[in-house]
């Protein structure tokens, strides 16, 4: 009889898994996965799309153009899991067996979740990108505050990078000098990566782009124009650009399979499911204390996907496992970036911001199409 | 003043910086005096609640460490 392998999520992770198991799997096992809209959406690139640098057609693709032929994809979402049947509902009413299910379904974010909170912009999701993109070409001077509703969320570094970014449009436009940027923090430097922080502290205040710690936001008040944090300080603002609350899947949650948030508990080096064997998740979906980036999605990828390949074929678990490895690009503005690089045994690294990393992003950002959905890149 | 604990947060396994943003959300409920006890096992939380105790003003009463958890004892600063 022929496995099920059914992987939920067609973002990074879920594709890469996907690809790299129909490669290996032969005629052992089926491959099918299951995404909401079809469409592959490279998520680093709404930070240009908000500052007008790049478009949304630039960033997204067909899920099926990235597939290896031996891939089914359904275009369909998954509202139910049960794990004794091992069974996923579908919206539509279908139903799939599995023998082994990846989660690979991203987070999602709930700006709702902040009183106030949806009078604000963010660049979180494509939509909000082009939306405040939209805006901010009207813009024509005033405060623009930038602010985090909710811990965790996705590329931690990424509200530092929109500063700077901001920074660089204000300045082309010849309306820096009417403006002021400010930057809220949830702690007290820049981001949660201390090393980071420090080094891109100096460059924050040399940019004229004013930090405030320990501000983690609570409420907006969208008539007042103020945004209120939770230690009690007020800040007006002309612009709002808040990073939203983020949560898992619903279908998670509705299955009993994460916590609170909806986030999959996992085994931090096998990604394993802890208490179903034969789930795994991967990418932001987890609840492993790690960024959740595109990065760590595509690492932990290639473990999840050798870890179903043995589970396929019956053979003991891989040797190798995900050492917590993270890689990040942080755009510096002018023209500059630098990279964060750590795991779970060694302490995030930052080279001096220079102009190699801002072409290394850029090339990177092009070759991606062609190279790490297909698991062509380790 | 009472020295009774109003309130403990247990933040053991949570990383940073989810361990100084619960406590910030849990000290609104307090009334001023009032004490909140945290129990953390993130060695980074040492320096943040110190650093979140100095920028908000609420007296930091206690840091300590026993066998890898941290214990702070934060009050509520006046109104």
């Amino acid at each position: 009889m022929s496995n099920d392998v059914l992987i939920l999520g067609g973002g990074v992770g879920g594709t890469i898994v996907a690809n790299l198991v129909a490669k290996e799997v032969g005629d052992r096992a089926r491959v099918t996965l299951v995404d909401a809209t079809g469409t592959h959406v490279y998520q680093p690139g709404f930070l240009y799309v908000a500052v007008g640098q790049q478009h949304a057609s630039a960033i997204q693709r067909a899920e099926s153009a990235l597939l290896r032929d031996g891939v089914k994809l359904i275009i369909d979402t998954a509202t139910f899991v049960d794990t004794k049947a091992r069974k996923v509902v579908l919206k539509s009413g279908h139903t799939l067996r599995y023998d082994e299910l990846l989660f690979a379904t991203g987070s999602r974010t709930v700006m709702g979740e902040v009183p106030g909170g949806l009078a604000a912009h963010d660049f979180y999701t494509l939509e909000g990108a082009e939306r405040l993109w939209r805006t901010l070409k009207d813009f024509t001077g005033g405060t623009i505050v930038i602010g985090v509703a909710g811990i965790p969320y996705k590329c931690p570094p990424a509200p530092v990078e929109f500063a700077f970014l901001l920074d660089d449009y204000l300045r082309a436009r010849g309306i820096r000098d009417k403006s002021e940027i400010k930057l809220l923090s949830p702690l007290n430097r820049a981001f949660t990566i201390e090393a980071t922080s420090k080094l891109v502290q100096p460059i924050l205040a040399e940019r004229g782009i004013e930090l405030t710690g320990f501000f983690n936001v609570e409420s907006v008040d969208p008539s007042a124009k103020t945004v209120t944090s939770l230690e009690g300080e007020t800040f007006e603002y002309d612009l709002l650009v808040l990073v939203p609350p983020h949560r898992g899947q619903k279908v998670i949650e509705r299955s009993g399979l994460g916590d609170e948030r909806g986030w999959v508990p996992v085994d931090k080096n096998t990604l394993q499911h802890l208490n179903f064997p034969d789930v795994w998740a991967i990418g932001d979906t987890t609840n492993i204390p790690i960024s959740k980036s595109g990065s760590v999605a595509h690492y932990e990828a290639t473990v999840a996907a050798a870890e179903i390949l043995a589970a396929v074929k019956g053979e003991a678990p891989p040797a190798h496992v995900y050492d917590g490895k993270v890689m990040c690009f942080l755009e510096t503005g002018k023209g500059h970036a630098t990279t964060i690089r750590f795991d779970y045994d060694h302490p995030p690294v930052s080279p001096t911001p220079s102009r190699l990393w801002h072409w290394a992003k850029v090339l990177f950002n092009k070759t991606y199409w062609h190279t790490v959905p297909q698991g062509r890149l380790p | 003043m009472s020295i009774t604990i109003a309130m403990t947060l247990d933040l053991k396994g949570l990383s940073c910086p989810l361990p100084i943003i619960k406590t910030a959300k849990a000290m609104k409920e307090l009334a001023p005096g009032q004490l909140l006890e945290a129990l953390a096992t993130d060695p980074g939380s040492v320096s943040d609640f110190k650093a979140w105790s100095k920028a908000t003003r609420n007296p930091l009463l206690e840091s300590a460490e026993d066998a890898g958890v941290f214990r702070f004892v934060l009050q509520k600063k006046e109104a």
